[in-house]
């Protein structure tokens, strides 16, 4: 791919994760205003605004890109908003990212907020036995962490994975976000801390599941003739890559109750998880080999440990190794969620894949502080959500 | 054998009862044989290479290999339902790949089968399940229950033996 289908990311901003209370836009606002004085970039500047779409209020169009130019001030630029789940932010930045490479803007803003209530994500009230989260929930009880449950228990059988496996990736990125003043869990903690706490969904325990969090990222991202302008230099999404499953489905993914019959029709070489950093890294002309860090959605430890080997950062039942080596930690060789992680953050769905771009941002600058990975030139975030929604993000230095 | 539960809402054609038995209810593609479950509401196929929009319904086969399982110590929230004044009792959730069709389709695991009498890759068999709605009613669903007679399947994991052993203890 051509260096002419990279976009600048001009500045970057973000609002603390916590559980703060407050509506979802004052965090919305804190990360764009920061954002846009990250680029030196004026608000009637920007030509676009991309928000990223919370189902908290249940108005998609109330809660985005236009909740937030209205919290600005009303400047003109048109709005855009968008729902990919988990991978929400992400689908946003491909949205802005794809108005630049068209000449349609050189300056878009990039938003996403949210404020999370406590406890299990839930459905949209009512009866809705047509929608299949719904359905999960009404007929098997079967919450996201019930789904990870079945994920961790399924690695456990195939690689031999262990809980004590499960509770190094919290200890190694409770450590890589005690570093990190953006982070809404702090504390370092020990295996013992982690195997202590209790049972969610057998095989994992609170501390091994991400939590649901508040909090807000927002990024601006320029055309490359604009970034010189600023006279920013620094770093460029070289790919985003969102691809749907392809049928045969070959595994239960959330929400759905079943799989695809794998009897009369073969999958894919690759399965849908492995298929999204892949992509991405075709796009990009680059290789998992080349990458110097990445942030991986551990929505789960376990899961953690699942992406090590679809990003390909570690051949198939190789990444308890790679974990235990060290690699992954801050100061390995390809340090995995530098920024500490779902697991120092919690989740705040909308403005997640947003905040993976502003850590590896940082990274890649050579602006992370005190748990900067020394000497980073490219990295690679990726995410999973509800509804056969995901995406890979490649990015490196100008 | 029916006993007159009715299906849980949005189930009305997933399962079927009677005579032949009880199975969950596929829809099978009419042009190309795919099978969909739940089955379709929505005319078409999973197959992007088939144009086919109707579905036949078909009986899946009723066992498989447990694929994996987990379990549930905190209440969900709605819409699962809680009886009231009913206290939260915990399940257990199958995965399981029925072995004709190479099919996982999740499912409660029977209320008597505690989670500690699972292993990945053993045999698993379908069977009524009956849940009870927040208004008190009972409707049925489908569960899954370790065959009577274990026996690994050797699929896809080592042979698990401590299942004797467990389940002698849950029985205990």
């Amino acid at each position: 791919m051509s260096r002419t289908d990279s976009v600048a990311v001009a500045g970057v901003g973000m609002h603390p994760w916590g559980a703060w209370g407050r509506p979802f836009v004052e965090y919305g606002l804190v990360a764009a205003r920061a954002a846009l004085a990250d680029a030196g970039v004026g608000w009637r500047d920007v030509q676009l605004v991309v928000g990223g779409e919370t189902i908290r209020n249940g108005y998609p169009g109330f809660v985005a890109g236009s909740a937030l130019s209205q919290a600005l001030g009303w400047q003109g630029a048109p709005v855009a908003s968008c729902y990919a789940a988990c991978a929400t932010g992400a689908q946003a930045l491909a949205t802005a990212r794809a108005h630049i490479l068209a000449g349609l803007a050189d300056v878009v803003l990039v938003v996403g907020a949210d404020a999370t209530p406590k406890g299990f994500f839930a459905p949209v009230g009512g009866d809705r036995p047509d929608d299949p989260d719904w359905l999960r929930f009404r007929l098997l009880g079967a919450t996201n962490p019930a789904y990870f449950g079945l994920y961790a228990r399924r690695r456990m059988a195939l690689r031999g994975s262990t809980e004590v496996d499960f509770a190094a990736v919290k200890v190694k990125n409770a450590r890589a976000g005690s570093l990190n003043p953006n982070a809404r869990f702090r504390a370092e903690v020990d295996t013992e801390t982690v195997l202590k706490s209790p049972m969610v969904s057998d095989p994992l325990r609170l501390l091994q599941i991400c939590a649901t969090s508040d909090g807000a990222a927002a990024v601006v991202l320029t055309s490359e003739e604009y970034a010189r302008r600023l006279n920013k230099d620094a770093v460029r999404i070289r790919a985003i890559s969102a691809p749907t499953p392809t049928y045969p489905r070959t595994v239960p993914d959330f929400p759905y109750l079943a799989s695809d019959s794998l009897a009369a029709a073969a999958p894919a070489a690759r399965g849908f998880r492995e298929s999204l950093a892949h992509a991405a890294y075709e796009a990009a002309g680059l290789g998992p080999q080349e990458m110097d860090l990445a942030e991986v959605y551990d929505l789960t430890t376990a899961m953690e440990l699942d992406w090590y080997e679809e990003i390909g950062l570690c051949a198939p039942g190789e990444a308890e190794k790679l974990l235990h080596d060290g690699a992954t930690a801050l100061g390995g060789r390809i340090p995995v969620n530098p920024s500490g992680g779902l697991s120092s953050f919690g989740e705040a769905i909308p403005a997640q894949a947003i905040a993976q771009v502003c850590e590896l941002t940082w990274q890649l600058r050579g602006a992370a502080g005190a748990r900067q990975v020394a000497g980073a030139r490219a990295g690679v975030a990726v995410n999973q959500g509800l509804f056969g929604h995901g995406s890979a993000i490649v990015m490196g230095r100008a | 054998m029916t006993d007159g539960i009715p299906a849980a809402p949005g189930t009305e054609k997933w399962f079927r009862e009677g005579p032949d038995g009880f199975a969950l209810l596929a829809g099978r593609c009419t042009s190309c044989g795919a099978l969909s479950f739940p089955p379709r509401t929505i005319p078409g196929c999973p197959d992007p290479d088939c144009e086919g929009l109707e579905q036949n319904p078909e009986p899946l086969s009723t066992s498989g290999t447990l694929w994996s399982y987990t379990d549930a110590h905190y209440a969900p929230p709605p819409p699962y339902p809680r009886p009231p004044d009913a206290e939260f009792s915990p399940y257990a959730l199958a995965a399981v790949e029925l072995t004709a069709e190479r099919m996982i389709i999740l499912g409660q695991v029977a209320p008597d089968v505690p989670n500690e009498a699972l292993r990945v890759g053993m045999i698993m068999e379908l069977t009524p399940g009956t849940l009870v709605s927040s208004t008190g009613v009972e409707e049925r669903v489908w569960n899954w229950r370790p065959a009577d007679h274990f026996e690994d399947s050797g699929a896809d994991v080592e042979a698990y033996s401590a299942y004797s052993s467990a389940s002698e203890e849950a029985s205990a």
